[in-house]
Parts: structure tokens; sequence; C-alpha cells
């Protein structure tokens, strides 16, 4: 007997109209990307969720990993002028 | 971080801030397992769920109610799979999953596993079992697991049609015919109890209940699910004209709530070990279901591995 599968598992994004971004929406399984698509397509869109979907390869997929966040994301936490807050604009000055 | 004292730190940290824990966070051992349980027993609950109203769906009594169940039921399997890929991010396989649910070694919520008899009972169905499901999903919607949030935040979504399809049917005959009527009156009576039990036993009586309270993966008790059930429905049954079958159900004005009859808590403890009166079909059927489609699987697989053959000798 062959080795009984549901199939490796998909990411999926949705896309809810044009000029919006793809926003995660959960994941699922099938054997091929077309399969992929149309099972998204069946799960996640039965109430005109979406007008675009994108399916990945949940093993295509490369994280962060949450021991690390310290350290990964340190570079942006000293680097207060990357932010508007940080100038001082005299008084009076407008439409800056 | 990586020290165990600091991990678990976080870990309660993020409780006590009613933060969300995701996958790859630090977790309790017991607090995945307590999850896959609770998960998987919805996910299952789901699908099991798809058979009581399936029952109808080829006798819909219309067109317009059959093309509605149909997407009932559908919606039930999408549940399913949505709650199956969010306890799989715990670590455990579909393959697993469904594993434990078609040996039996796995449970659902026992309300599944009374029949359905006649078309009343997809009415009730819906009002109640659907409407005391809401109650407890409502509130899941704010469990601390990310994956399962999210998850029942797309099923909150989804469920009050369900609902309210069920009380459109109980309108329907509650307000037809005599016989219609009865039928509604003879479904609410046979549904009423076996749905105060889905909240589970009482707090006394649920060791689980208060650790997952602690974890912030329940947010309300079984106790106080159940008082706002019946509190939200009585006032439906009255607009219906029908009668909730219990006599000790009463107003009580200083605790602004009612009062109401305990289940037969011994007939739930009988139907969760497998003595119900479907227990056996719905396994049976789940079962078949399964290895009647074990060659599309087989099949579905070959043709991607043939595919990916094809592209690699291009």
């Amino acid at each position: 007997m062959s080795k009984d599968s549901q199939g490796p598992l998909w990411e999926v994004f949705v896309q809810k109209k044009a000029g919006q971004p793809f926003v995660h929406c959960g994941s699922l399984h099938a054997y091929d990307k077309e399969m992929a698509l149309e099972n998204a397509r069946d799960l996640y869109t039965r109430r005109s969720e979406g007008s675009a979907l994108w399916v990945v390869p949940a093993a295509a997929i490369v994280a962060s990993s949450p021991e690390d966040i310290g350290p990964f994301f340190e570079p942006a936490n000293d680097k207060v002028y990357r932010h508007p807050t940080f100038y001082q604009i005299p008084e009076g000055v407008k439409y800056i | 971080m990586s020290n165990a004292v600091d991990v678990e730190k976080n870990f309660n940290s993020k409780l006590e801030k009613n933060d969300f824990v995701e996958p790859k966070d630090w977790m309790p051992e017991n607090y995945r397992k307590h999850l896959i349980r609770q998960i998987s027993q919805h996910a299952h609950s789901e699908i099991i769920g798809m058979l009581p109203e399936g029952n109808w769906i080829s006798r819909a009594p219309s067109l317009r109610s059959k093309m509605v169940l149909l997407a009932k039921v559908q919606d039930e399997g999408g549940h399913g799979l949505y709650l199956y890929t969010a306890a799989e991010t715990l670590g455990i396989s579909r393959d697993e999953l469904l594993g434990a649910l078609h040996t039996g070694k796995a449970k659902y919520s026992s309300i599944f596993n009374y029949p359905t008899l006649t078309w009343a009972d997809i009415g009730a169905v819906g009002w109640l079992v659907d409407g005391a499901a809401i109650m407890n999903q409502v509130m899941l919607q704010r469990t601390s697991y990310g994956p399962y949030s999210r998850a029942m935040i797309r099923i909150c979504k989804e469920e009050s049609f369900h609902q309210r399809q069920g009380y459109e049917i109980m309108c329907r005959l509650s307000f037809g015919t005599e016989a219609q009527k009865e039928m509604a009156q003879d479904a609410l009576n046979r549904w009423w109890f076996p749905t105060m039990m889905m909240f589970g036993p009482p707090d006394k009586d649920s060791p689980n209940s208060e650790q997952a309270i602690k974890w912030r993966i329940k947010r309300e008790t079984n106790d106080e699910l159940r008082q706002k059930f019946v509190d939200r429905t009585v006032e439906q049954a009255e607009f219906l004209g029908l009668t909730i079958p219990d006599k000790n159900l009463k107003w009580n004005e200083t605790k602004k709530g009612y009062d109401f009859s305990e289940p037969n808590w011994e007939e739930f403890y009988n139907v969760i070990k497998g003595n119900g009166p479907c227990n056996k079909e719905r396994l049976e059927a789940r079962n078949k279901a399964h290895s009647d489609g074990a060659w599309v699987r087989e099949a579905a697989m070959a043709y991607a591995e043939k595919k990916k053959e094809n592209i690699l000798a291009a």
C-alpha cells in the first residue's frame, strides 16, 4: 500500500482589491500549485474576500526566530533620528 | 534569553499583558498539549458536524433551503480546515490528527451524536447548536494562541449566517400550520438539553477549565457561557411561541439571569464514552469517506510527482 498523505502545506495570501497589500490569511494542504490555488479560492474567498491570491509552499518560507528577536532587530532601536519627531522645528513654521 | 527561567518568565508576561503566543515562541509542554487537544477536538467537531446536516441536503423542502444548507455544510468543512492548520502549527501533522479521529482516540462535540430526525431539526441545530457554538467561539477570538485566535475570528464572521438561517427555519415552522409548529416544538424538546451540555460539565467538575483560564486559552468558564446562552435564547423561543422544555426555567431578579435545570450529566458522559444514538454511525461515515477518498489522494500525489519529473526533464 502506498503512503497516504494530505500533501504538502501551503501558505495563502489574499489581496482584497487592487491597490491593497497581500495579507496572510491561513494555510492549507494541496498536492500541486494549481490545486493549492483552487483550494485557496474555495477555502479563503467564499464570500468575495479577495480579488487576487498568492499560494506559497510553506517549506519555502524563511522566518526569523523569536529567540533572536532582540539582537536581530536591535539595529533599529538606537536610531531615533529616523523618526520625524526627532527634529525640532521653530514655532510658527507651517506645513512641515 | 536562552535559559529556562527567562523563557518561562517571558511566556507568563505575555499572558499577563494579553499578548499572543505564536508558534515559534517557547511555551510549556502542557500548554502545547492542551491546545492540540482542544483545537483538534474543535476541528473534528466541525467535520463530524457536517454529517447530521448533510443528512437533509437531498431532502431540503425547497431549492433555496437546499442551496443554503449546502453553503452552510461547506462552511463547516472550511472551519474544520482552518482549525486543523492552526493545530498543525503546534507540531502535529494532519495525518496524525485525522488518524486520532478515525480510530476514535480523539473526541468531538457530543452534540453531533444525536440524530436529525425532521426538517425542524435543521432549524434547531442552526438556532441552538450554532448559537451555543458562537458563544464559545466569540470568547475564543481572544484566546492566547495566535493561530487559534485568527481561525476563530474567521469562523465567527461566517457563523452568524448559520444561526440566522436556523432561526429562519424555526420561524417558518412556528408560524406555519399546526403540524409544522408541533414539529418545531418537538425539535426544541429534543435539542435543548444536549445543547446545554455543549458548554461542558459544571465548573466544579471541570478540572481542565481552571488551567485553561490561567493560560488564557479560555476566557470564560463553562457555567458562565451556559448562563449567557440561556439568557439570550429564552426570548427567542418566546418570540416563536415555543416552550423551552424545562419546568425550572425562571427569571431570577437578583442575579439578573434565568435559573434553569442542569442537563443530565450521566447522559453526557455516556454519549462521550461512545454510547450516544449515533456515535457508531458518525465514525463509520467518516472512516468510509476517508477510505473512499484514498485513491483520489493517491492519484493527485502521483500526478504532482509526474509533473515535477516533466519539469526536470525539460
